[in-house]
């Protein structure tokens, strides 16, 4: 390997340190005009009449719009076409978009949205999730599983109840996990432009470009053939910029009608209420164990505050109960997961999408198993760790398990046996461990193509260009594309130009979201390449009269394995290539395996292959303020194989960083002016000087273990890492904080008034624990019953024919 | 009405330039919009994020909080003039060869305040330059790999 598994400067590593990057936002075209929305200022109300002739009248004002202008709802999900780019007779959170502004500039625009007259009727609100079980109307949306429910599911694989009296010891607990926002540094930002042709360009921050396509063509009504959507370089995304955003088709719409560009550009105040982040989730596990740790069953039971609209939720949802048993061997499991809808900014996917909530949940009660059991939680966990290539429970394919060598790597490297339970009062350890999808194994919408392509054009002068539809979010995944690319052709990666996220010149990759962009855009580029190679290596081998088998492509040459002498450079190879084939292009797909689960719901939690992550957090913890410091995480990631390791570290320690983020500090969290100030539901703190996120001055030293054991299923055996790193960490807070004061702090963010109040707690002679108490009584339905493999199931549901097509 | 633009000569990158905005303009908008200096990025607007963050007479300020009237004269520098005769500062070598970039976003405003750093103390200790980043957020890399770039830096020498 000449590309592959070194640490390389990354492809677009020069354009990132000169400020070249062109963000959405840099884009300024000549006769550009500004948007600015407004946003109700009621949390839930019918918009009984929108008066904008004042506005249109304001001078330097070119358009105004509302509702009317946009019939046609969309949304990401097929399920969940709930959002209208501007509400056309209700708003259901603060911050809902009721009126566009288009003006000569954005101070003209910001003026005129205050001479926009709007008559709200206020309808009853919703602040929490029990609020909205409570009461089926009025209805924040008109679909959905039950009054104020958006989703509510229950899946059972085996009898839970008998494996619970098979139990030695059956333990259950209830946790809280507050949500969180992305946080991005680069605002939301987008341009559109009526082409010469007529046709419509938008650039846009988004990690789904192909989405938003489809999302535009239908919200506008025109051929998704006569639009262009180009999602520049993301300036952060974390999940936050996977939606198609309002404000995106209302700028393409614009731009349509004044034939000029339009930009749009969020205030960091918009961007807290755009959200689409963490999921708050309440949740409550009940785990059947044996005497040696071995589980019998598991019951998890989740309630995810939605907020006001669909987004990702329905898979939100289920991820919160999709991945336990990929971690660890759990033979019988039983899913019970509820989302209802709230009146704030609508929760979607934030790293890890999903899964860090539950997450939370079982690694805390490991911890509280082991204890019981009188275990190192290390060893417990070793005992426990699911079999490579298993179908588990609830038919999630897995394959390669580097979860073992994952602990052992990372005790080894904490020296977590001299550490935990002997570290002086105030000082602990914890550890916890986890794994994620490396892509999700489904579309969002329903379609048998392939989830990425590659197409790569190489021509005489020797260039390569690389076309995908892959979005570079930072993530690294220009230099992906490049390095599979490089490596089988035997050329520098800086010698190919990249193309990506340009739904006119790319092919379709879905987007930078799931963790699926290395392994699925990786795959296609392998293959794409190969073919390349495989075009260049017949016309070298008749010039040179050697086998095609003897060739090697290194070092810009192709030249005899046994005779390095003999060969040619690479542009001369292609100009050979060119001259006995014509025009040389290749293309490369992925499409992931066929999931091994037939029954609905069952879509969510697939994937090819999953990473596997464990991490030991020290904290001291002072008693007498309650604060909390974090010296040092060690992290050990099943990576499957590095393709660039310093892009690798970036992620594991990005990972460490957001996660610690969500354990020790950031909430998504709202309050309720009073009723003489409209009763709104606000947030509390949409900025980012308040809204409390780590800086260089809290970040802990991170020591970073990989762990590589090549996955056959990976291009060239690499897994995920952008979101697996993770989702153990903030467990590991708790387990820590139990560790060096002996309380349990059962929700995040795990505060110093949190830590005072156990303490408390545990002076006074109750449970040393601050958490939730309870997990409210919910009708579930009727659980679809699906008996797990070794059962003689076959991935079906038994009691209802409900299959989803595979 | 557009108000009457204000008009000022300052040094921007070492180039002497004349330019005129409406006079409400903090110096970020005149560097993006009026010079066409897009390497400046923003994140807030309101002195929380330091993604604006350049050089004012040496020192780094936040473009956000600094209005385009009170820089008649000045000098400002801006990631556009880390570059020198065509040669990468040493700091925007080692924070693209180590990882220190992930998204790019906070970077300009990194890369002038690290600078600043080292022209004032040419050999920090991790603590000092700690202290001296606390003010730039970043979201993508955890900071350590931004770090490790600032003493890389160090070591190949500080001046360009």
């Amino acid at each position: 390997m000449n590309v592959i598994g070194k640490a390389r400067r990354r492809v677009d590593g020069r354009a990132k340190v000169t400020g070249q990057t062109k963000f959405a936002d840099d884009l300024m075209l000549p006769r550009m005009v500004h948007c600015k929305l407004l946003r109700s200022t009621l949390p839930h109300a019918r918009v009984i009449r929108i008066d904008a002739s004042r506005a249109l009248a304001h001078p330097g004002v070119h358009l105004v719009m509302t509702g009317r202008d946009f019939p046609i709802p969309y949304g990401i999900l097929p399920v969940s076409q709930d959002e209208h780019a501007l509400a056309i007779d209700r708003v259901r959170f603060v911050g809902d978009p009721v009126a566009a502004v288009i003006a000569r500039d954005e101070l003209t625009a910001f003026e005129a949205l205050d001479s926009i007259d709007v008559e709200y009727e206020p309808l009853r609100t919703f602040a929490d999730p029990e609020e909205s079980l409570a009461h089926s109307t009025p209805r924040i949306h008109d679909y959905g599983d039950a009054g104020n429910i958006h989703k509510i599911v229950s899946l059972g694989f085996g009898d839970v109840e008998q494996a619970f009296a098979g139990a030695d010891h059956v333990f259950e607990d209830t946790f809280f996990y507050q949500g969180s926002t992305h946080l991005p540094i680069e605002q939301h930002a987008a341009v559109a432009v009526k082409d010469p042709d007529g046709k419509l360009v938008l650039w846009s921050s988004t990690q789904t470009p192909h989405y938003v396509h489809r999302a535009l063509a239908k919200a506008l009504a025109i051929p998704a053939a006569h639009i262009r959507v180009i999602a520049t370089p993301n300036g952060g995304g974390f999940g936050g910029k996977s939606d198609p955003f309002n404000h995106e088709v209302v700028i393409a719409k614009a731009a349509l009608i004044l034939d000029r560009p339009v930009k749009i550009c969020l205030t960091r105040e918009e961007v807290f209420y755009c959200h689409r982040g963490r999921h708050p989730v309440l949740m409550h596990f009940k785990t059947g164990v044996k005497r040696d740790g071995t589980i019998t069953g598991l019951h998890v039971k989740t309630l995810l505050d939605g907020g006001a609209y669909g987004s990702y939720g329905v898979a939100s949802t289920f991820y919160t109960g999709a991945l336990q048993t990929v971690t660890y061997h759990i033979p019988t499991y039983h899913f019970q997961g509820c989302r209802v809808f709230t009146n704030k900014p609508p929760c979607g996917p934030k790293r890890g999408h999903g899964t860090p909530q539950s997450r939370f949940g079982q690694e805390i009660q490991l911890d509280k198993i082991a204890e019981k059991l009188a275990l190192d939680p290390a060893e417990l966990r070793l005992r426990i760790v699911e079999q490579p290539d298993t179908l588990t429970a609830n038919y999630l394919r897995v394959g390669t398990i580097g979860l073992a060598e994952c602990i052992r790597r990372v005790t080894r490297a904490a020296d977590w046996g001299s550490k935990y339970r002997r570290l002086p009062p105030g000082r602990g350890v914890g550890i916890a461990c986890s794994s994620y999808l490396s892509g999700a194994g489904l579309p969002i919408y329903w379609n048998d193509m392939p989830h990425a392509g590659v197409q790569l054009k190489l021509d005489r002068s020797g260039g390569v260009t690389a076309f995908c539809g892959a979005t570079e979010i930072g993530q690294g995944s220009d230099d992906v594309l490049v390095a599979c690319v490089a490596e089988i052709l035997g050329i520098d990666p800086l010698d190919i130009r990249a193309v990506t996220g340009d739904t006119d010149l790319t092919p379709v990759d879905l987007g930078s979201y799931s963790s699926r962009v290395t392994l699925m855009m990786g795959n296609a580029a392998v293959q794409a390449a190969e073919r390349a190679r495989d075009l260049l290596a017949e016309a070298v081998a008749h010039q040179i009269n050697v086998p095609t088998d003897r060739l090697v492509f290194a070092e810009r040459r192709v030249f005899d394995a046994e005779d390095p002498g003999a060969g040619v450079a690479f542009s001369d190879a292609v100009c050979l290539a060119e001259t006995r084939f014509g025009t040389i292009g290749t293309t490369g797909s992925y499409t992931p395996p066929r999931s091994a689960a037939k029954f609905k719901g069952g879509g969510v939690g697939p994937s090819p292959t999953y990473s596997y992550s464990a991490a030991i957090v020290e904290v001291t913890v002072d008693a007498s303020t309650g604060w909390i410091d974090v010296p040092r995480v060690w992290i050990a990631h099943d990576i499957g194989r590095a393709l660039n390791p310093t892009l690798v570290r970036g992620q594991v320690e990005g990972s460490v960083y957001m996660a610690l983020g969500e354990a020790l500090m950031e909430e998504q969290t709202f309050r309720r002016l009073p009723p003489r100030l409209s009763h709104a539901l606000v947030h509390k703190f949409p900025s980012m000087l308040e809204y409390k996120s780590p800086t260089t001055m809290d970040m802990p030293e991170v020591i970073t273990e990989l762990v590589e054991a090549p996955d056959p299923r990976g291009p060239f055996g690499a897994k995920e890492v952008g979101q697996g790193p993770l989702l153990p960490v903030m467990p590991a807070v708790a387990n820590a904080v139990y560790d060096a004061i002996g309380v349990r702090i059962d929700e995040v963010p795990i505060t110093p008034e949190k830590i005072l109040k156990a303490l408390d707690a545990k002076a006074a002679g109750k449970a040393p624990r601050y958490g939730p108490s309870r997990f409210p009584d919910i009708a579930w339905p009727e659980t679809l019953q699906v008996p797990p493999p070794w059962e003689g199931g076959d991935g079906k549901a038994v009691n209802k024919k409900e299959i989803v097509p595979a | 009405m557009p108000m009457p633009h204000a008009h000022i000569t300052l040094t921007v990158n070492g180039e002497a330039t004349e330019v005129a905005f409406a006079p409400y303009k903090t110096l970020l908008e005149v560097l993006r919009e009026d010079l066409n200096l897009c390497g400046t990025k923003h994140g807030c607007e309101l002195g929380e994020c330091g993604a604006c963050a350049v050089l004012l007479d040496d020192q780094p300020v936040l473009s956000c909080l600094v209005l385009g009237v009170a820089c008649e004269g000045r000098r400002v520098t801006t990631v556009e003039g880390l570059v020198s005769e065509g040669r990468l500062h040493p700091l925007q070598e080692t924070f693209a060869d180590l990882g220190a970039a992930q998204c790019g976003y906070c970077t300009p405003g990194i890369l002038v305040t690290a600078k600043a750093l080292l022209d004032e103390h040419p050999h920090p200790t991790r603590d000092q330059i700690r202290d001296a980043l606390s003010g730039n957020l970043c979201r993508c890399t955890g900071y350590q790999q931004i770090f490790e770039a600032v003493e890389a830096a160090i070591e190949v020498g500080t001046k360009p």
